[in-house]
């Protein structure tokens, strides 16, 4: 039957409504602007901050000199405010696990005549690894500080001990959290967040947004079908959308100094779909959504899993199975593997392909559900 | 081409429920090509309702009908295609501008020339030099001409109207009955709800709707004639004593003040006759006067009450 295929003109005709109502729109379109912005400052600060200063103990079963000059080169170092000195293993585990200090290091008691000996003692630093971005900087400072504190001491026919590998073995254990976070990792990640954020949202409230202001009526007596309504509200956001990731990409080079190694281009395609999928969401959501508060509430329904699931807050690798199962479903997940891969690694298409096709499927489903559930009349 | 079916509606039996409110009854319903049809009732009686199922907005329960033609339950699309329909709530876009809306709509319905019939219905709004204001600036009365003028531009055979003079001047609305007219002459057909007699006398038929139910329907003359109500106009000094004097005795169903007269009327016209006792002395003077539509329509409302509710 004729009247049931797309008509182009009546979908162009939403799609040119859609961009007048969000030109005029000025908050709704400067917040769309705007949230990537704070979130780009409010990481890039925790990114690049290096902290300083951060809350140490020491337990040092060793007296010698070397140990002593060693604790002083500590705390004379800018990353380490040795606070407490330590009597038991205990005590460090405590405070350890209170969070009272970010960092225990542990001396042994055989630690200045094994070095003597030339055995490569071990010096154990305990990170609390919780907040591993916090501890970074300090433990590339204390191999450092190591090397310069013990050469200091080792001289005349100590002299031979400096040589490599290095006088002593510094062991560390990162408590909590094995796997490290870095800067390089989260600032591509935004870009998927911010458009899952943003893009779930303002489409969401699109068609409550006509319910609620009984412009619906109106339109469902018109000819217009359902495809042609979704798809021609979705398309006026695809272009926000692409703003909002190339701003973020921008910052990521040029404020962050993320390296960029794989194609650009095949990020901007591959974003594509990955936008559509999160407008199918709140798409879909704002045909559920009686109101558009509801839709709010769907939008962060679906905001917080993508954000503590996918891989961008905690290693996905960390996760209980059951999260990573659920973790695999949402694009977000599949997103941050491929931007990660494109900018960092240099991937390709066939490298990223594995990860397309769930985002495609996702698409497609949501699509469906959407289509599904858009009720053509007001019963 | 078919030539075109002599009956616009064509509907039996239509009901429709909201839980276990029945909000339209079993209503069967013809309207003829060129008809100007005028739907009334009290408020919640359903108007908005049957409307909203003749455009294919609300899926009856029970009953079935063909509209321009098609089947209201199966070929809706076809309806919306042919169909303006007027909301009784302002529902364009109130931050587009006047012509953006009419140019939405236009392109909605793949209006052929689309920014010449843009234009046309500026002109005949009388809109053009406020093309561009926003239609969410516009007042009351404007929106409402906004309104018929974007559910005509593309030129539907049939005219569903929610309330479309209400909140609207006596100058327009002499205006856009006048219009209404005009098309209706071209072979438009036009269904309006309203809550004004005078635009009810305006219709060549009318229905009336009470609880879901349709009471009567017909012309004016066949409305009235068929209610069977008797009134007597009384006029004299101090009238709102003798209302009260009346109100309340046999056969006496409505006692309506009309400025210096007073509006007696009932079905019974023996227990009126004697009832009006006092007011054939002096100092009233009273007299037989043919109903008018509203004490129709206010018997009628008060009879449905005691059989429906
Ligand atoms: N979607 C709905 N869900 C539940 N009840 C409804 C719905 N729409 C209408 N109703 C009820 O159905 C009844 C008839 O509503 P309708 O809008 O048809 O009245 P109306 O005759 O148009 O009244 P008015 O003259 O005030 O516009 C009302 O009591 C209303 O509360
Ligand atoms: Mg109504």
């Amino acid at each position: 039957m004729k009247h049931h295929q797309f008509n182009f003109q009546r979908f162009w005709a939403i799609v040119a409504k859609e961009f007048i109502q969000m030109r005029r729109d000025r908050l709704t379109f400067g917040m769309m602007i705007g949230i990537p912005m704070m979130q780009l400052i409010l990481f890039g600060f925790a990114i690049n901050s290096d902290p300083k200063h951060l809350p140490t103990a020491v337990l040092s079963a060793d007296h010698s000199v070397f140990a002593r000059s060693f604790v002083s080169a500590l705390k004379n170092s800018a990353y380490f405010d040795v606070r407490h000195e330590l009597h038991s293993e205990a005590e460090l585990d405590r405070v350890l696990d209170h969070g009272e200090v970010q960092f225990a290091i542990q001396i042994p008691a055989d630690f200045s005549r094994r070095l003597l000996r030339g055995e490569r003692p071990a010096l154990l630093l305990a990170a609390d690894a919780t907040d591993p971005a916090a501890s970074g900087g300090a433990i590339a400072a204390l191999h450092l500080l190591v090397d310069s504190a013990l050469n200091h001491d080792l001289k005349g026919p100590l002299q031979k001990l400096r040589a490599s590998p290095g006088p002593i073995e510094l062991i560390i254990h990162r408590r909590y959290n094995p796997e490290i976070i870095t800067q390089y990792n989260i600032v591509p990640g935004l870009m998927g967040v911010v458009l899952t954020m943003t893009m779930v949202i303002i489409t969401a409230l699109a068609i409550t947004r006509e319910r609620e202001r009984g412009t619906m009526e109106n339109l469902l007596s018109t000819p217009a079908r359902p495809g042609e309504v979704m798809i021609g509200k979705i398309v006026p956001y695809i272009m926000v959308g692409y703003l909002q990731a190339i701003l973020v990409l921008l910052a990521a080079r040029y404020l962050f100094q993320v390296p960029v190694i794989g194609s650009v281009t095949l990020l901007m395609i591959v974003i594509l779909l990955f936008i559509a999928a999160n407008l199918a969401v709140g798409i879909t959501f704002s045909t559920l959504a009686r109101n558009q508060l509801q839709a709010m509430q769907m939008s962060f329904f679906f905001f917080l899993p993508s954000i503590l699931l996918s891989g961008f807050m905690f290693p996905f690798r960390g996760m209980p199975v059951w999260a990573q199962y659920l973790g695999e479903i949402l694009p977000l997940t599949h997103f941050l593997r491929i931007v990660r891969g494109i900018l960092l690694k240099g991937n390709d298409l066939s490298d990223i392909a594995p990860g397309l096709w769930p985002i495609a499927l996702f698409l497609v489903a949501m699509l469906a559900l959407g289509i599904h559930r858009y009720r053509q009349t007001l019963d | 081409m078919k030539p075109p079916p002599e009956s616009v509606i064509d509907v039996q039996g239509v009901t429709k429920r909201f839980g276990d409110r029945t909000v339209v009854n079993r209503i069967d319903l013809r309207v003829l090509r060129g008809e100007i049809f005028g739907f009334l009732g009290p408020n919640g009686s359903g108007t908005s309702t049957f409307l909203r199922i003749l455009c294919g907005l609300l899926t009856p329960d029970e009953g079935s009908g063909r509209c321009l033609g098609h089947d209201i339950r199966s070929d809706r699309a076809a309806i919306k295609r042919e169909v303006g329909y007027m909301t009784q709530r302002f529902s364009f876009y109130e931050d587009l501008t006047i012509q953006e809306n009419l140019d939405f709509i236009a392109r909605i319905y793949a209006v052929a020339n689309r920014a010449a019939a843009v234009r046309q219905s500026l002109q005949t709004l009388g809109l053009t030099e406020r093309g561009h204001q926003l239609a969410g600036q516009l007042s009351g009365g404007w929106k409402q001409r906004l309104a018929l003028a974007a559910c005509l531009i593309h030129q539907p055979q049939l005219l569903l109207l929610d309330e479309p003079t209400a909140g609207v001047d006596p100058k327009a609305r002499r205006d856009f009955w006048e219009q209404i007219h005009r098309l209706a002459a071209q072979g438009l057909t036009v269904l309006i709800t309203t809550h004004y007699m005078d635009e009810a006398e305006r219709c060549h038929r009318l229905a009336y709707l009470a609880y879901g139910n349709l009471l009567t329907h017909g012309t004016v003359a066949e409305v009235v004639q068929g209610a069977n109500l008797t009134t007597y106009e009384i006029s004299g000094p101090l009238l709102h004593r003798l209302a009260d004097q009346l109100r309340g005795q046999p056969g006496v169903e409505q006692v309506v003040a009309f400025g210096n007269t007073l509006h007696v009327s009932g079905r019974n016209a023996l227990q009126l006759h004697q009832s009006l006792a006092p007011a054939r002395s002096d100092p009233y003077h009273c007299r037989a006067i043919t109903s008018g539509l509203e004490d129709v329509f206010i018997s009628l409302m008060d009879t449905a009450r005691d059989n429906f509710r």
